[in-house]
């Protein structure tokens, strides 16, 4: 892992960090609050000028995290920027304002996870039917794989 | 025989409709066109509008998205007029049977007359399963 | 050939006229240009990270072949690197050559397919049936190294599933070597056709700084101008074993598009014939041997033919995935569709559309025209490839040539 990436987090966001690990020299993952996600994901973004990936959101049953990758390329390491939710209330601010690429993954993470995501500019349905049912989370741990299974 | 099905072993207009597919079938039909297989030869001919078609060519799962349109078109295609399941998934779901976004297979959206499996279904496969089709009608 | 005596019908391509459906992409127009779009996606939903939970990690190979039948073995790759990252597992070498072998197979055939395709929005069904004729020796060579023309089964975690034999080789270089000048007269034909010039240039320009913005991968990307190639940058199975460049552009444009895609086919054949190179007249083993996967987080990419494909795995050490993320190329390429398309003429919608190359599962979709004033339904994605026709017919008579 190249030092330089570590270094300049530590510099700009040291004691916002919760936790950092670098798992091989191309795999770096950091967790931050909600409250910290936009400015490091800015930094991230801009002043280390990465490629925004995309965002994994996880159902962990005790917590909903989602994981917010970034690809600096040419250095070929890979950013992992975490950000845990209480299960019960998973909100999030958007991060669409910082990463306009952000839009659609946080639209999916919404109708698949349920989570809501505050100041999107526009949350519906982007993958599901619109008939839908309100408040079924097809990726969240509770809902089988076949809801409808034994039915047919 | 009817007046109406002789014409049609005659020569088919097939539309092509994809509900959910990874493509692999979609493009395996549409390469029956190209020069190796060209399935022109036998009158077989692609059609824009399920109006002008004798069969409807179905690919893919039958996503509950499109499980209505699957419906809308079946009733829009001049009868007599054939379904033809091409693709496992088509013909059963296959590897995503499992999932929460499966209406199909597409024999319980629409009736099917033909199944071809594969996955996908090689051109060979696609001409001889319409061949079958043909076989019927006689 | 009799057609007794019937008009033959429109012309051959993946379209659907547009009934009272759901849209995929509406565009608003203003007269003749294009002022707003927006998209809606789902209608290919199949719920397989869903379904990835429930498979073994050796079962998941197989399903996320099928996310998308054109990137069949970029999906598999990508995800047995994830797992490969996890576990912190090497691969044989033989192991990397056949999979940079398989990955640029799957190139060459996709650039051809999408070169088909674009050349049917334009009016040059030619081309179409050309390119997917030369596609199918491709085809053949898959079916004879890997048992299937589409959806190899190759890729397994810790290696590949099944060698290359020293006896297929020579048949794969043959193939390649007549490939070769076919590809190399369909690029000077597009370089040199000036009616093309004229129709695809300065058509559905994409600036870097959309490519940044939107995330865009691939030879959308390189098109702009963005030097990115996941193979180049991770040098990932044999990309950095071998000699080989990557191909950019800077005008964003269609024409631009085309160009990377026809010249990356090159450098494919090239890779190709290195790995056989290292390949034949060796042994080795094709795997290493993996028993269990254990708890941790997992990231793999690789450069499909429409550019960056990403898996992301998490663990819990049994033997299934606890989650699966998965990211194909088009999720970020189509979006960039709304900047290279407004204030562009409805006639270039249809390749500027083609020019992202969106899975052509996608592009076979609905598209409906808005007129936007008054909002009422105007066309469809038929209407669009119609008069994406048309508008090559014009500058051909213009130009003097025949049509």
């Amino acid at each position: 892992m190249k030092p330089d990436i570590l270094r300049k987090l530590e510099e700009n966001f040291s004691g916002r960090i919760k936790e950092l690990r670098v798992h091989s020299e191309k795999r770096l993952y950091l967790s931050v609050g909600k409250e910290d996600l936009l400015p490091v994901a800015e930094f991230i973004f801009n002043s280390l000028n990465a490629r925004f990936v995309t965002a994994s959101a996880v159902d962990n049953l005790e917590n909903m995290e989602i994981v917010y990758h970034f690809s600096l390329d040419k250095e070929d390491v890979m950013i992992s920027l975490r950000v845990v939710l209480p299960r019960d209330n998973p909100v999030c601010p958007t991060l669409s304002g910082v990463v306009k690429a952000a839009a659609w993954i946080e639209r999916e993470m919404h109708e698949l996870f349920g989570i809501q995501f505050l100041q999107h500019p526009g949350l519906k349905h982007l993958l599901l039917p619109e008939d839908w049912p309100a408040g079924v989370y097809p990726l969240r741990k509770e809902s089988p794989s076949c809801p409808e299974k034994g039915k047919k | 025989m009817k007046l109406t099905t002789k014409a049609l072993t005659k020569s088919l207009w097939v539309f092509h409709l994809s509900t959910g597919s990874c493509n692999n079938c979609d493009i395996e039909i549409l390469d029956c066109l190209t020069p190796r297989y060209d399935v022109e030869r036998f009158g077989i001919v692609l059609v824009g509008s399920i109006r002008q078609a004798d069969v409807l060519l179905v690919t893919g799962i039958g996503t509950k998205k499109n499980a209505p349109r699957i419906k809308k078109l079946y009733q829009q295609l001049p009868k007599p007029g054939f379904v033809v399941a091409v693709g496992t998934c088509s013909c059963s779901g296959g590897i995503f049977r499992d999932g929460y976004s499966m209406a199909g297979p597409i024999s319980s959206i629409i009736p099917v007359d033909v199944w071809i499996p594969g996955c996908p279904p090689k051109p060979e496969a696609i001409i001889a399963g319409i061949v079958s089709l043909l076989e019927k009608l006689k | 050939m009799s057609r007794e005596g019937k008009k033959v019908v429109v012309p051959i391509g993946p379209y659907h006229p547009l009934l009272e459906e759901p849209e995929y992409f509406a565009l608003y127009c203003d007269g003749e240009i294009v002022v707003d779009v927006e998209w809606e996606a789902g209608y290919n939903h199949r719920g397989i990270e869903k379904l990835c939970e429930s498979k073994s990690w050796d079962q998941v190979t197989f399903l996320v072949e099928r996310v998308c039948g054109i990137c069949s073995t970029s999906h598999p790759i990508a995800y047995v690197q994830a797992v490969e990252d996890l576990a912190k597992v090497e691969i044989p070498e033989r192991a990397k050559y056949i999979r940079s072998i398989i990955g640029e197979l799957e190139r060459i055939h996709s650039h051809l397919l999408w070169a088909g395709l674009a050349g049917h929005f334009l009016g040059y069904n030619t081309v179409f049936m050309w390119a997917w004729k030369y596609r199918e020796p491709v085809l053949d060579i898959f079916e004879l190294v890997t048992g299937n023309r589409q959806s190899y089964a190759m890729m397994k975690i810790g290696g590949v599933r099944r060698d290359i034999s020293d006896d297929d080789i020579p048949e794969m270089r043959k193939v390649l070597q007549e490939l070769k000048p076919k590809l190399e007269m369909l690029t000077q034909a597009v370089l040199d056709d000036p009616v093309l010039a004229a129709r695809l240039k300065g058509v559905g320009v994409l600036t870097p700084e959309d490519v940044k913005n939107y995330g865009a991968v691939g030879p959308t990307a390189r098109a702009s101008g963005v030097d990115i190639d996941v193979r180049k940058d991770s040098r990932c199975a044999a990309y950095g074993l071998v000699d080989w460049k990557v191909i950019t552009c800077q005008e964003g444009d269609v024409f631009a598009k085309a160009v990377v895609r026809l010249l990356e086919c090159f450098e494919s054949i090239k890779i190709i014939q290195q790995c056989l190179d290292n390949l034949e007249g060796k042994k080795g083993p094709i795997e290493t041997e993996v028993r269990e996967i254990p708890p941790g987080e997992g990231i793999g990419h690789y450069e499909a033919p429409r550019g960056e494909v990403f898996h992301y795995v998490r663990s819990d050490g049994s033997n299934r995935p606890v989650r699966h993320k998965i990211r194909a190329p088009s999720f970020v390429n189509i979006p960039t569709f709304k900047a290279s398309c407004l204030n562009q003429t409805i006639s270039d919608v249809a390749i500027i559309l083609a020019g992202v190359d969106p899975c052509y599962c996608c592009t076979e979709r609905m598209v409906t025209l808005y007129d936007a004033q008054t909002k009422k339904k105007i066309g469809a994605l038929k209407d669009l490839i119609r008069m994406s026709q048309k508008k090559t017919e014009k500058i051909k008579f213009r130009m003097g040539k025949k049509c």
